[in-house]
């Protein structure tokens, strides 16, 4: 109880801070050229008193204090430890509160760091960062107060969803948040930039540390909610375009077209206007996400509670500084089209701009089929789903184009190149097809399209490891991103044309036998767990090159009533083996579902060179300083 | 000025957008079809309960007077609570109540009649759920209101007072 | 060196040659791309619920009564409206979502264009 007084009343506060920090903002701008030091103690208070609430949400949590009613809607007194804490954010409030830790954090950190930095150019970061803190502080105090109070005190709280109950899908919210949420550094910086005539070189530089951290853990966040959603899930998909996936890879797709742009400004004066419009999108795109995801407003497996009150509120946030942004930038921004320096066809500039025409229409493949039921909906009143065929009808084609224009973009030089090793290109360019149509021919799959992908993406491939042999290690981190790309692309493919299932039934004793495969239903024992009754099928599976005991789980809780099925998954370097087990109503049979999937391992590791690649263009950059 | 232009293209196009979703905010979400009414009921065939005979659709929905299309199962929590209900329209000479019996096992089904009352002249079987999907219904209770070999009305998820009355003055 | 990669990728690939069975893929392929209408956002492939047991069993009876995939895909929407398939069909109510994206990759060509037009 006390915990949550604390934690509403540090919210409260917090809030006139924001209005505190906001009137000496604007009292420092135009006197001295020094910034006043107390916009950055009350950063830092603010930050603690967020911290604090949090915190205090938290302790309500570990106690099971089920005066709060977050605590009841969402905590039990038999879950573990670490789920209560880790449930603290895998709520609707408890989520926003974590959005006002990162964008506090976020803000303080950025004054430490920014010292070097114009006073005014600092202090309009800070005024528009607390604009966006004070809509949180508001929404979250008026629509979605995590420190509402109960009485009578229940006694026992409604328990969270045991599907939820996991590590991977604990810790990716605040890593997913740190690069959702930290775009809005990006966003307030633009418009403070823009408003001052400062989008140059030095601002390309200093904002690009920003871009990469929040680039990198979007990154990340975005894999940890696939490795979960491919495990627990249990059907072995790692992404289904559902409408909260897109949700958190359209600011993903907007970061990268971003960063790649902010090379170009790094060095020359050039799409100052588009880079204004990308970092506005891009924490826009977030917004507009929550707001679709939070809202109710669309049908997904991952929505939060819906409430069109909340939605509202959200909605008429997003547009406000959609019209902020849209005010700033008509009115401030001076683009200089006078001293328009030109662009020759062969030099990195050029594939710059080539990279921002095909992400932009990635973007906007997503974009739309996420929106577009919506917009149909309203106005025709029809219904429509858009799934995965859209997506990949549209993106695949584009992707083969896509990159060969990667392989041969980065060797290009700065202003005007000539391609070099002309003849190795067109080399490796014919030994990827020919692999690929090998591949293809041999194993029967008669995707003509599959197969000329396959070959661009082996061609980038053999591309970045060659250039890993040559001298130039200022280019590693690119390369290494770029040859995490390309393993993605092959990873999936491969993944997507050579899985294997088989679904049968099964008694315990039975067997299930073909031309390659045996698998037989040895047992199944049963276990009272802390929380729930477990039972573990015992199977064994013998194929040409897997001969091993797998042991599927079905889990009974009683808080709330679910049976939830948890896959047994045996990973090697080649392949997952995966198989689950459920009960069929009225029947004293199971369904038994038995996958092979090559490559799943590679489709991680491959992310995971993609983020380091940022990570040490960051290092590189730090090194520089 | 071409400034100017763009300026207002653009604060339209945001506007228009804007509205959309506060108009889609306000529509329900929840799934309605509603393009099954005024449709011809399809054929179908399925065992009847008590006779084990199997049955023709068409030799059930073919005399002059309404019917009323009940999916149901004994373990449907709200089935058990409109049940009552459909008990009320029973007497009535104008409208003959069909049960359709989904994925259920016939202990149960039974034990579930007997407890609760049979208001069904006939009770269909529909063991695997491929009869209630030819009738376009996903879930239960679903109920179908026909006439004349068509769907007049369809009502998703439990019958109330208020539905009953509704349905007693279509018969009218 | 190129040709030892070729090599040791081609070595990778060996372990999956499987054939699968036609049928199957064809009933997978289906139900893959039919939403399942009681859970929030799931195919029939992916959902265990009632329905979706149910429709999977109806796909594979109207597969053995030789309906091709576009007949058993306009009896579904016949009975439950064009929300129920994932792949949204190309008609009045869809030219907006399949022509808009490919509107906006020829708009950012010509863009592209015009900017490396200015060539010196």
């Amino acid at each position: 109880m006390l915990s949550s007084l604390m934690g509403y009343y540090s919210l409260i506060f917090g809030l006139c801070i924001s209005l505190l920090i906001i009137f000496f903002s604007v009292k420092n701008f135009k006197n001295s050229n020094i910034l006043d030091s107390k916009i950055l103690l009350f950063s830092f208070l603010q930050l603690v008193l967020v911290f604090v609430s949090f915190l205090g949400l938290v302790i309500s949590f570990v106690n099971s204090d089920f005066s709060n009613e977050t605590v009841f809607n969402n905590s039990h007194t038999t879950k573990p430890l670490f789920y209560k804490i880790t449930g603290t954010w895998g709520n609707h409030e408890g989520s926003l509160l974590l959005w006002l830790l990162v964008l506090t954090l976020f803000i303080f950190i950025f004054l430490v760091k920014s010292k070097n930095q114009l006073k005014k150019y600092r202090i309009l970061t800070v005024i528009f960062q607390q604009i966006i803190i004070i809509g949180f502080f508001t929404f979250l105090i008026k629509t979605s107060n995590p420190f509402n109070y109960l009485f009578p005190i229940p006694e026992e709280g409604l328990g969270l969803n045991p599907i939820l109950q996991d590590p991977a899908l604990a810790i990716h919210p605040p890593i997913l948040y740190l690069g959702y949420v930290g775009s809005s550094i990006i966003f307030s910086s633009v418009l403070a930039a823009t408003t001052l005539n400062y989008i140059n070189n030095d601002w390309a530089k200093h904002i690009k540390g920003w871009i990469l951290i929040s680039w990198i853990f979007l990154t990340l966040g975005i894999l940890l909610g696939s490795i979960w959603a491919y495990y627990e899930l249990g059907w072995g998909g790692f992404w289904f375009w559902d409408p909260v996936e897109n949700v958190s890879l359209m600011p993903w797709l907007a970061l990268t077209t971003l960063l790649h742009c902010i090379l170009v400004l790094e060095k020359r004066s050039l799409f100052k206007s588009w880079i204004i419009i990308l970092s506005i999108a891009t924490f826009t795109l977030s917004m507009c996400g929550t707001f679709l995801v939070r809202s109710g407003i669309l049908n997904s497996v991952h929505t939060f509670a819906n409430d069109p009150e909340r939605g509202l509120f959200i909605l008429s946030f997003l547009f406000v500084l959609i019209f902020i942004s849209i005010f700033i930038f008509f009115v401030f921004h001076k683009s200089d089209n006078k001293k328009l320096s030109p662009i020759f066809l062969l030099s990195k500039e050029t594939s710059i701009v080539i990279n921002n025409w095909f992400m932009m229409y990635f973007l906007s493949v997503v974009l739309i089929g996420t929106v577009y039921p919506i917009f149909l909906d309203v106005i025709s009143s029809q219904k429509i789903s858009v799934g995965p065929p859209f997506y990949h009808k549209l993106i695949i084609p584009f992707l083969i184009p896509f990159l060969i224009f990667m392989a041969i973009g980065p060797r290009l030089k700065w202003i005007k190149s000539e391609l070099k090793d002309k003849l190795s290109l067109a080399i490796l360019l014919i030994i990827s097809v020919l692999l690929s149509l090998f591949i293809v021919r041999n194993f029967e799959t008669n995707y003509l399209l599959n197969s000329i992908l396959i070959g661009s993406a082996f061609y980038l491939f053999f591309i970045t490891v060659r250039d890993f042999f040559s001298k130039k290690t200022q280019r590693l981190s690119q390369n290494i991103a770029h040859f995490g790309f390309s393993l993605l692309i092959l990873s999936i493919l491969f993944n997507s044309i050579f899985s294997n299932e088989i679904i049968t039934n099964l008694k315990v004793g039975e067997s299930y036998k073909d031309d390659d495969l045996e698998i037989v239903f040895n047992d199944l024992t049963k276990e009272n767990k802390k929380n729930y009754v477990l039972f573990t099928g015992v199977f064994s599976i013998k194929d040409k090159s897997f001969n091993n005991i797998l042991k599927p789980e079905l889990r009974i809780y009683n808080q709330p009533n679910i049976i939830t099925s948890e896959a047994d998954i045996k990973i090697t370097l080649l392949q997952d083996n995966f198989i689950t087990i459920n009960t069929v109503k009225n029947e004293d049979y199971f369904n038994v579902r038995y996958l092979i999937k090559p490559f799943m391992l590679w489709i991680w590791v491959s992310v995971l060179l993609i983020a380091l690649g940022g990570l040490i263009s960051l290092f590189n950059k730090k090194h520089e300083e | 000025m071409k400034n100017k232009t763009i300026t207002t293209i653009v604060i339209f196009f945001f506007i228009f957008v804007f509205l959309i979703f506060y108009k889609g905010l306000n529509n329900s979400n929840i799934y309605k079809p509603s393009n099954n009414e005024n449709k011809i009921i399809p054929k179908f065939s399925a065992y009847s309960f008590f006779e084990n005979k199997l049955i023709n659709s068409e030799n059930i929905f073919n005399q002059k007077k309404f019917y009323l299309l009940n999916i149901w199962a004994s373990w449907c929590v709200p089935c058990r609570d409109e049940h009552p209900l459909i008990m009320s329209l029973k007497g009535n000479d104008k409208l003959e109540i069909i049960g359709l019996n989904y994925k259920d096992n016939n202990k149960n089904a039974k034990k579930f009649i007997n407890d609760y009352g049979n208001p069904y002249s006939i009770i269909l079987l529909d063991k695997d759920g491929t009869k209630a999907i030819e009738l376009g219904a996903y879930g239960v209770p679903e109920t179908f209101l026909i006439f004349e070999n068509q769907i007049i009305k369809k009502y998703i998820g439990p019958l109330n007072s208020e539905l009953i009355l509704e349905i007693e003055s279509f018969i009218k | 060196m190129k040709i030892l990669k070729l090599i040791f990728i081609i070595f990778l690939i060996f372990p999956f040659h499987h054939l699968k069975a036609d049928e199957t893929d064809l009933q997978n392929k289906i139900i893959k791309n039919l939403r399942c209408l009681i859970c929030q956002g799931q195919s029939v492939y992916d959902s265990d619920s009632e329905f979706a047991i149910s429709l999977k069993l109806v796909v594979k009876n109207k597969i053995n009564d030789g309906l091709s995939e576009k007949e058993i895909y306009d009896f579904l929407i016949e009975k439950y409206g064009e929300w129920i398939l994932y792949d949204p069909k190309f008609n009045k109510n869809t030219y907006i979502l399949w022509f808009l994206p490919l509107l906006i990759f020829l708009f950012g060509g010509a863009i592209v264009f015009k900017k490396l037009i200015n060539i010196k």
